[in-house]
């Protein structure tokens, strides 16, 4: 079974039709991205899913639980709709970290104001943030940054802070984590860090949907790639077929297009 | 006359312009976070109406406002201002409404000026929107305004002296009645408190900024 189901996800803003009925699934532990030119509905679609906007309809399922429904009578309360959001990451295109917290507090701060709501956090306080520190300390060392736990967002580089808001999302352990874009605001030289720690990632089986504008990265790291283009899902399939062997005009101009 | 009897005379007059200085912080501080948030409520006809408040008092001097209010209720509704001393009450009132227009319009700004991206960074993580304005947005917004409100809190102590015109006791007042006397320098002389004054909160307010100043952003 897929761990993400997405049906006929629709959304307008005003008289704008950004998503006209998207689907697709992802099966777990794999690698899917999104592709697609600009306003071609790629951020909607992740940000609908997120909860960062609400779809006008269809229906998205993660691990086997209705997140989203329109058809459906009740409607999830902000609570439940808090708890199942936990369930998949977003990596923002532009970091946004805490700028008053230093990067172990970015990455823990979640995690421990989430703790006091626990019923036995008086009780056991000490043990519970030990282990949220030691979560978030794993995680830190995993993105190499080790040495740069007590230092401040604005004292890294973009590659540093991206890879604090990796370990950031990922110390939550979502079921899926979702990027937009990763590395379309750092500086070329600094996009290979950062695709390195997503091809690691993927190594390690973290079921994972990308929206990027590096085609030679998306071949290499996705299992499936899906082609948005004006709201639609034009083209999908095997990665190396898509980016290989377009079927559809669309693509190949968007294709050649990106690689002038 | 002698300088140590002008200085404890206009001591106890600037001790008047230091009350009001305090009891107007002290209100208006909390005051104008009240404003602020009805001034961006999504509720219009509150939001409209808040900001045409605000927009009348930051529009008109605080003198008339003293004078509206030291009047307008005894004239106007027949009711008296409680207290043993009305006018001081009135002064603090006009005071109260007067700064917390001006400081909810600082507040706005600095919520306003945090981006959207950070309470959607809260929202990604499971946080709610009140752990999120606490937890994240509240710090960023504290740093944002201090140096805005250090230049408000400045022009407070200042404009404490327009409460002479209800009468209070305040030091320019009593620097008058020497001046009626024709002694004039201990008009001039008033200056050195409110030199001295400010001079303290830009030192209090240097301490503070540069406590906030540990990170950028
Ligand atoms: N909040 C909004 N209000 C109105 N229109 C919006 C809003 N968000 C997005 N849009 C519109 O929806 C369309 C799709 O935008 P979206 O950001 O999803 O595109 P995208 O595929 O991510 O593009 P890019 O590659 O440039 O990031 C655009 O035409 C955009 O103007
Ligand atoms: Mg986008």
């Amino acid at each position: 079974m897929a761990i993400l189901e997405v049906r006929n996800v629709e959304k307008s803003f005003g008289k704008t039709n950004v998503l006209k009925g998207i689907s697709f699934d992802l099966n777990e532990g794999d690698v899917l991205s999104i592709i697609g030119s600009s306003g071609s509905g790629k951020t909607t679609l992740l940000r609908c899913i997120n909860f960062l906007e609400t779809a006008d309809s269809g229906k998205i399922t993660v691990d086997g639980d209705v997140i989203f429904d329109s058809s459906s009578e009740t409607k999830l309360s902000k609570k439940e709709q808090l708890e199942k959001q936990l369930s998949i990451g977003l990596v923002f295109q532009d970091f946004n970290l805490f700028p008053q917290y230093n990067i172990l507090d970015n990455v823990t701060l979640a995690l421990k104001v989430r703790a006091r709501k626990r019923p036995d956090f008086r009780k056991n306080k000490k043990e519970i943030l030990k282990e949220i520190e030691e979560k978030a300390l794993s995680v830190i060392k995993k993105m190499g940054l080790e040495d740069k736990i007590y230092n401040y967002p604005c004292e890294l580089s973009g590659g540093q802070k991206q890879r604090v808001s990796i370990a950031r999302a990922m110390a939550l352990e979502p079921k899926i984590l979702f990027f937009d874009e990763p590395t379309s605001a750092l500086d070329p030289e600094l996009t290979g860090e950062i695709l390195k720690v997503i091809r690691e990632l993927a190594e390690d089986n973290m079921t994972m949907v990308i929206v990027t504008h590096e085609m030679t990265f998306a071949k290499e790291v996705s299992d499936y790639i899906v082609f948005m283009d004006n709201g639609i899902i034009a083209e999908e399939g095997k990665a190396e077929d898509v980016i290989g062997n377009p079927k559809t005009e669309r693509l190949r101009a968007f294709l050649s297009k990106i690689s002038d | 006359m002698s300088f140590s009897v002008v200085t404890t005379d206009l001591l106890v007059g600037f001790l008047e312009n230091i009350k009001l200085f305090g009891v107007t912080l002290l209100l208006a501080i909390p005051l104008g976070l009240v404003i602020a948030l009805g001034s961006m409520t999504k509720f219009t006809p509150l939001r409209k109406f808040t900001r045409g408040f605000v927009w009348a008092i930051r529009g008109t001097p605080l003198m008339l406002q003293l004078f509206v209010v030291l009047y307008v209720p005894g004239l106007v509704f027949d009711v008296q201002i409680p207290g043993n001393n009305p006018r001081f009450t009135a002064a603090v009132i006009a005071f109260v409404i007067n700064y917390a227009c001006y400081f909810s319009e600082i507040y706005r700004g600095g919520i306003e000026g945090i981006p959207k991206g950070q309470y959607e960074a809260g929202q990604v993580l499971g946080l709610s929107k009140s752990q999120t304005f606490f937890k994240v947005v509240l710090m960023q917004v504290v740093k944002h305004i201090v140096p805005p409100m250090g230049n408000e809190i400045m022009t407070l102590i200042k404009d404490t002296s327009l409460a002479r015109v209800i009468a209070i006791g305040e030091v320019i007042t009593k620097a008058e009645s020497f001046s009626a006397k024709g002694i004039i320098w201990p008009l001039f002389y008033t200056g050195v408190f409110f030199l001295v004054f400010c001079g303290i909160l830009t030192i209090v307010l240097g301490k503070i900024e540069k406590k906030l100043d540990y990170y950028k952003g």
